[in-house]
């Protein structure tokens, strides 16, 4: 630590110090710089095991009747897929754009509480090795799916269940600590002049994005506290034999479940705003209205949990309460969508990858807000529940919207990382193959749901047989897509063509004005902003 | 930028919402319990037995169901003596229900009662129910069951029936039998 005590004392002084060297760089690192690139790396294979997963049930649903794997296996893979997408690729490949850009955005040197930051970057290797090792077990891992409800995952889990709730308690610590820090980053270290009002919104966003996480997240970890419980100290929380109530599992769960999903949305909100303008040329529109667009959606997300719930037998009022306040949600969403589109009208558009990525975010999240309107309808969603409806409307807000808003951002940000442009046409191929990919695999499942086809099941009726063909092949396609994204990564890290400070010149922001690749440590003498 | 609070205290107040978060978690079990009684959310009935009088309304006949289920992996045979009595609002009725321990060791079981439509059950009291305590039975052994119950007369006017549905839990792991002397 003495290097950052000298920079104390000499302000500057600290430009010299170049980053360790050797592997101890990387595990002692306090930099948000190099966190931030572990944590993107981290998710990025995060996202290639779970997208691995994503194909053995693809390749399963290829053909009707059982070929590939066994039932049991089947759920291990959904369930694991689910959990290593939302916990292990999108929070924190989130969570490593805001350590590389906030910092840079504010005006800051670095985050907040920079070795915090760096414990709660190493606590999720140790909670996705758990998690995965459960698979390795003779029992099997987590085969409950995603949402775990209980008693599945109480009464009838497989023993590998503890290693379970203990992952989900590493991660969540590793997200709170990070929700922490973000925040502290934000309301103590913005550069003379920043005021809130003119933070960028990708700023904005994970800012609600961290209370959203310190809310929640605790009570994600009391829900598998008491399942702990239940099933190792003689509780019955969730066990209707001893008067508690399986029922009560799946409000604590949604609690948690509805403002998580929110979580993974808000930052790429963000970063399509400052992604559209850059490429329009033009500012973006109604800025304020944004900010409070995200404030009313982040509310929002604490009282609509139920619509998760409508065929449990909740009393008729409650349908309708959560029906309209769900429906509410679509308000502030269409006010951001309007704002996007606006920006885009009459600017001077170019389509570098980025852009492509963000316009293609606009449309195709937009239909997955539409067809959660449909689900939030709550007599039609007795109907919908549990189908491969909700299967199409999950993948099409949270693939071209939270996925596509990373790779907007990643593609946006590579020249400022890595001081190289990417290589454009091989962007443009990824986005195009992503983009047909992702249409081919999730449009059909709109259908196939609709005529009934119940999620998470390895066979299926004859009469669904067509649209799942199509559905795995959109789906290959995708995944052997994100290898080329690798090979784009890569091949801009070790040259190309060299990136001025500014690449985009549309582009506005603090993080423009320093150097590509940014040097080590920025703003060590904080940026005047007018 | 001149903070209002360092980053030490604002850290420390950030960690006092998440330790209230998380006791607010376990606060949510409370809650819904009270959320249940009050709106009779999942048919959830009253746990100990009803106290109060009703006053009788003769113009009024309700057909009350019963129906019995096991849990899995509950072996007992679990049925109630008859299917439906059509009662009055406001007398206290009965029904009774039969299990029988076919296992060879005994076993101790814990039954669930549910009223469906479950707007219905915050007016279906009972007086009397085998379901507030626990049930011991030796091998072979079976018993008869009472359940003493008033159907309110407040109950909403369009339900002209209303089921009460026992689910029979194995609770003999968490509750082992005390051995009976004697027997
Ligand atoms: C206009 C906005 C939205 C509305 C009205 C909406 C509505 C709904 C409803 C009613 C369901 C439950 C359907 C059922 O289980 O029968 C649902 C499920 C789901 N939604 Fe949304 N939603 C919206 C936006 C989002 C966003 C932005 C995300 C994530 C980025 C998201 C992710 C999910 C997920 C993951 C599920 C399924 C959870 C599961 O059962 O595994 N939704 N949505
Ligand atoms: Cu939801």
């Amino acid at each position: 630590m003495s290097a950052a005590i000298d920079s104390h004392a000499h302000a500057g002084h600290d430009h010299h110090h170049g980053p360790a060297k050797g592997l101890m760089r990387w595990v002692l690192t306090t930099n948000h710089k190099d966190i931030g690139s572990m944590y993107l790396w981290f998710s990025f294979i995060m996202f290639l095991v779970g997208g691995s997963m994503a194909m053995v049930i693809r390749a399963e649903l290829f053909q009707p009747g059982l070929q590939i794997v066994q039932p049991e296996f089947f759920n291990q893979m959904t369930t694991m897929h689910g959990l290593i997408m939302v916990f292990g690729a999108v929070m924190p490949a989130f969570v490593g754009l805001a350590n590389w850009m906030i910092p840079l955005m504010i005006g800051a040197p670095d985050m907040a509480l920079p070795r915090m930051n760096n414990f709660s970057f190493w606590l999720l290797p140790a909670a996705f090795g758990i998690l995965l090792s459960t698979l390795f077990t003779e029992a099997g891992g987590p085969n409950f799916g995603w949402t775990f409800y209980a008693p599945l995952s109480t009464t009838y889990a497989p023993e590998s269940v503890t290693f379970f709730i203990f992952g989900v308690h590493l991660m969540g610590v590793s997200s709170i600590m990070g929700a922490i820090n973000v925040i502290a980053t934000i309301l103590n270290l913005r550069a003379p002049g920043m005021t809130l009002m003119k933070m960028p919104l990708f700023v904005w966003t994970w800012l609600i994005t961290a209370f959203l996480l310190i809310a929640v997240m605790p009570v994600l970890a009391g829900c598998v506290t008491m399942m702990l419980m239940d099933i190792h100290f003689g509780t019955s929380f969730f066990n209707a034999a001893g008067g508690g109530d399986p029922v009560l599992f799946q409000h604590v769960f949604w609690f948690f479940g509805h403002p998580e999903v929110y979580i993974m949305i808000l930052p790429a909100f963000g970063a399509v705003s400052a992604i559209i303008p850059a490429f329009a040329r033009k500012p973006l529109f109604g800025y304020t209205s944004m900010v409070y667009a995200t404030a009313s959606i982040a509310f929002l997300s604490f009282i609509v949990w139920a619509h998760h719930m409508f065929t449990v037998g909740i009393p008729l009022t409650g349908e309708l309460f959560f029906m309209y306040a769900t429906m509410l949600i679509a308000v502030p969403t269409g006010v951001k969508v309007f704002n996007w589109v606006t920006t885009m009208w009459r600017g001077s558009m170019t389509f570098e990858t980025p852009m492509l990525f963000a316009v293609a975010f606009v449309i195709l999240f937009t239909i997955g807000g539409f067809s959660g309107l449909m689900l939030a309808i709550a007599p039609a969603d007795f109907q919908y529940h549990d189908t491969y409806f909700v299967v199409a409307h999950f993948h099409y807000v949270l693939v071209p919207g939270a996925i596509f808003g990373i790779f907007a951002s990643a593609y946006f940000w590579l020249p400022k990382w890595t001081g190289h442009m990417y290589d454009e046409t091989l962007g443009k191929t990824h986005f195009w193959m992503s983009f047909i990919g992702m249409n081919l695999a999730f449009f059909p499942m709109h259908f196939v749901g609709l005529a009934g086809m119940p999620r998470r099941i390895p066979d299926y009726n004859l009469q669904f047989a067509d649209f799942n063909m199509i559905s795995s092949m959109g789906a290959f396609m995708f995944g052997a897509t994100q290898l080329l994204f690798l090979f784009i990564v890569i091949k801009c890290i070790r040259g190309g063509k060299k990136a001025e400070a500014k690449p985009w010149d549309g582009a506005e922001g603090l993080e423009w004005s320093v150097p590509s690749p940014a040097p080590y440590h920025t703003f060590s003498t904080p940026p005047e902003v007018k | 930028m001149a903070a209002s609070l360092t980053t030490r205290q604002l850290t420390v107040r950030l960690v006092g919402v998440v330790l209230a978060m998380f006791a607010f978690g376990f606060a949510l079990v409370p809650i819904y319990d009270v959320m249940c009684q009050a709106f009779g959310i999942n048919g959830k009935t009253n746990t100990s037995a009803y106290q109060g009088a009703l006053k009788v309304d003769e113009t009024r006949q309700v057909k009350v169901q019963f129906v019995a289920t096991n849990a899995a992996d509950m072996v007992w045979e679990f049925q109630p003596v008859g299917d439906q009595v059509v009662v009055t609002p406001g007398r206290v009725s009965e029904m009774r229900f039969i299990a029988r321990n076919p296992s060879d060791k005994p076993m101790t079981a814990q039954a669930i009662p549910s009223v469906s439509p479950s707007k219905a059950a915050a007016y279906f009291q009972k007086t009397e129910c085998f379901c507030f305590t626990q049930q011991v039975l030796q091998p072979g052994e079976s018993i008869e069951m009472p359940v003493r119950f008033i159907v309110d007369p407040e109950l909403p006017a369009d339900v002209h029936r209303l089921t009460l549905g026992y689910t029979l839990f194995d609770i003999t792991a968490r509750m082992p039998p005390v051995p009976v002397a004697g027997r």
